[in-house]
């Protein structure tokens, strides 16, 4: 009697804890977008003179709306250019003259790729390289220009 | 002269004791390894064992992540909204429970309510002689005593751990969402894109992994040292939870460097 207790009392420890990696895997890393990795989605490359901040992982939006992730950053040897490597759900196409920017959450907010569809009629295939890219704004070079400006007027 | 000679042993005998009891450690963590067959093939000690150690620690350990949680949110809260960024609550909140919180008072609560109590029973046992009765009878104490507390503590201290996050977490959620009503989505969303689930959950898992190792193993050492009257008991219980807490915060220094 007493050892079904205990046996039953343990039982449930171990249940809870299992629980709580659970809760934690699923609800609080966001395990889910880890399984739609190779299967439902698809790799292209943009080139950025200045990426500014970005990291890897970073969310790759449309409109606002995540489309994907940034999985990869490298430098080119040839051009010096940052080449960023960016994974994107399957049942989002993009033509291929679409463009890329690196646009700012809010005023201090993470860095973030923003798409722009173009109008061709041929979409990006797995490994494509957007050509058409404008670059992070950096405040330094901002000022630059401002003062610039001020003192040729 | 011979005063010189006692004052360098003076400073040197606390060195070349710790260092003497560290050996005594692995040594001791040698016969458990030992021992650990011929526990597994007994169940029934392991499973009492965590119900003195884990199943009675749940309550502690879910209240204390719960107000953590709710003084993390707090303070967070307050030291971001200096910066107009308090939609980075969610991911403050867990991210210091999974990374370091969690895992450290874990093992902190759990040296002083359960490896308190192994050491004064390995204590008292060795104190009242049941240790020697038991190796009269040709049982091996490390064996039938030491080794299941010592697995006990080992498989309770992660599962404790993972309690003492998800409350703590719950506790964050209640403040910021339920009482200064931040955003719902905001607070998960921004805390799902900054944990990840193998550098903050797994990491912070393994640490927990390793502190439940050496309370337990601390633990076990300190009840087997004891010496055998009352003040002896009393003295290793006391050197239980000092030892572990200094060793828990030391080895977390260590294991960040590694992980993070």
């Amino acid at each position: 009697m007493k050892r079904n207790i205990i046996d039953f009392w343990v039982g449930i420890f171990v249940v809870i804890g299992i629980l709580c990696i659970t809760f934690l895997s699923l609800k609080v890393a966001n395990i889910s977008s880890f399984g739609s990795n190779q299967n439902s989605s698809y790799t292209v490359y943009a080139n950025f003179n200045n990426i500014g901040s970005l990291k890897t992982d970073a969310p790759i939006k449309v409109s606002g709306f995540t489309v994907g992730r940034v999985i990869a950053i490298n430098l080119d040897p040839k051009t010096y250019q940052a080449r960023v490597t960016m994974q994107i759900a399957k049942e989002y196409k993009f033509t291929t003259d679409s463009s890329a920017e690196i646009l700012t959450t809010g005023l201090l907010g993470e860095q973030y790729v923003a798409l722009q569809s173009g109008a061709d009629i041929e979409d990006l295939k797995n490994g494509d390289t957007i050509t058409i890219t404008s670059s992070a704004m950096v405040l330094e070079q901002l000022i630059g220009k401002f003062m610039t400006g001020m003192s040729s007027k | 002269m011979k005063r010189l000679t006692q004052i360098i042993q003076q400073i040197g005998h606390p060195f070349s004791s710790f260092i003497m009891m560290l050996g005594e450690l692995m040594r001791l963590l040698k016969y458990i390894i030992s021992g650990l067959s011929y526990s597994l093939k007994r169940p029934q000690l392991i499973i009492k064992e965590i119900f003195f150690s884990g199943v009675l620690s749940l309550l502690i350990i879910a209240v204390s992540g719960w107000f953590v949680g709710m003084v993390l949110g707090l303070q967070g809260y307050n030291t971001l909204q200096r910066f107009g960024s308090v939609s980075v609550l969610g991911s403050l909140v867990a991210l210091s429970l999974l990374r370091e919180l969690g895992p450290v008072l874990t093992a902190i609560l759990f040296a002083a309510r359960a490896g308190s109590g192994m050491t004064a029973e390995i204590g008292l046992m060795k104190a009242t002689e049941q240790l020697d009765a038991m190796s009269v009878m040709a049982v091996d104490p490390i064996k039938r005593v030491v080794v299941p507390k010592f697995i006990s503590g080992i498989i309770a201290v992660p599962l404790l751990t993972a309690l003492f996050d998800s409350c703590g977490i719950l506790g964050g959620r209640f403040v910021g969402v339920t009482l200064l009503k931040l955003d719902q989505g905001t607070f998960w969303s921004q805390m799902q894109g900054s944990v990840g689930f193998h550098d903050d959950i797994v990491n912070g898992l393994l640490k927990a992994l390793c502190f439940g190792v050496v309370v337990s193993l601390i633990s076990v050492y300190q009840g087997l040292q004891a010496q055998a009257t009352a003040e002896g008991v009393s003295a290793a219980t006391t050197r239980t939870v000092v030892h572990s807490a200094l060793a828990v915060l030391a080895m977390d220094f260590i294991l960040t460097a590694f992980m993070f």
